[in-house]
């Protein structure tokens, strides 16, 4: 049984690697069913067992992460962060940043930005601990 | 009070296996490989610098019970072991091709950061690894003994 687990843990994380690394790009589950060898009905069910929310909520939060670092760390205008995440819309965006930060992304920069001090840390690292969890999304 | 890291551990679920990634792949060498009879300590080094023995641990008896071996399998698996390790390169596009080529599976292409040029990998198992490119200039990045007074 551990062995079966192990496997389907290892084809999920492999799964979830790809969300990360296409953050940009519309939630393509067939294309991440593939790559976690299991069938488009199973993939988000199977995802949510072994890391704890949806394939969806995942990216949803991994792009407001992005988003936090584009705020924070450049000049970018607010659309364009928007855009370059993967949001289509400024109104989604904004919503749904604001109820996981909780705060506007403009009022984000404006505090982040005021604070600015910048640190050494792994940007593997820094992308972990810096995806929101706890909040709802809406 | 210390002077250095002399060994850290990453757990894999082959030693085999694991020799052929971090010494057929990525190039370090074995340390040692010793049969203990209980077990197999098996460690491995960097070709130019054996300062740092990276233990490659299986989890099983006599360090786990069976029941918790299963289940840092199964954390591993996930990446969610918490083992990692960062290296250093001189030349991050480069090894990243190198490797590349070689099927290793990457998490994140050579990107710039404002500490240097680094990308990030899993282990055959789900660890995460990282190497990176300093920027010429810095010899370390900056940052931490401003952050905290040595205690």
């Amino acid at each position: 049984m551990s062995r079966a687990i192990e496997d389907r843990n290892r084809r999920m994380l492999r799964a979830r690697d790809t969300i990360d690394r296409s953050f940009a790009a519309p939630l393509d589950v067939a294309a991440l069913a593939r790559v976690a060898h299991v069938s488009p009905a199973h993939f988000s069910r199977q995802f949510r067992a072994v890391f704890g929310e949806t394939p969806h909520r995942y990216l949803q939060r991994r792009r407001i992460e992005r988003a936090m670092e584009l705020l924070r760390d450049t000049d970018r205008p607010v659309t364009d962060v928007c855009l370059d995440v993967g949001f289509a819309s400024l109104g989604t965006f904004s919503r749904t940043f604001s109820a996981v930060v909780g705060e506007s992304p403009s009022a984000y920069r404006e505090r982040t930005q005021a604070t600015r001090a910048p640190q050494y840390v792994p940007a593997c690292l820094e992308k972990t601990l810096r995806r929101p969890v706890g909040a709802p999304l809406p | 009070m210390f002077k250095h890291i002399t060994h850290t551990t990453i757990y894999v679920t082959d030693q085999d296996e694991a020799l052929a990634f971090y010494v057929g792949k990525l190039g370090m060498v074995v340390q040692t490989d010793a049969d203990m009879d209980v077990m197999r300590y098996l460690t491995v080094t960097l070709p130019d610098d054996d300062s740092l023995e990276l233990m490659l641990l299986l989890p099983g008896p006599p360090l786990h019970d069976e029941a918790t071996a299963e289940q840092v399998r199964e954390l591993i698996a996930k990446g969610g072991a918490g083992g990692g390790v960062i290296f250093e390169t001189d030349d991050c596009v480069g090894t990243y091709e190198r490797l590349r080529d070689l099927g290793v599976e990457f998490t994140q292409e050579p990107t710039e950061r404002f500490y240097g040029t680094d990308c990030a990998l899993r282990d055959p198992f789900g660890n995460p690894l990282r190497f990176t490119e300093r920027p010429a200039t810095s010899a370390r990045p900056a940052g931490r003994a401003a952050a905290a007074p040595p205690r």
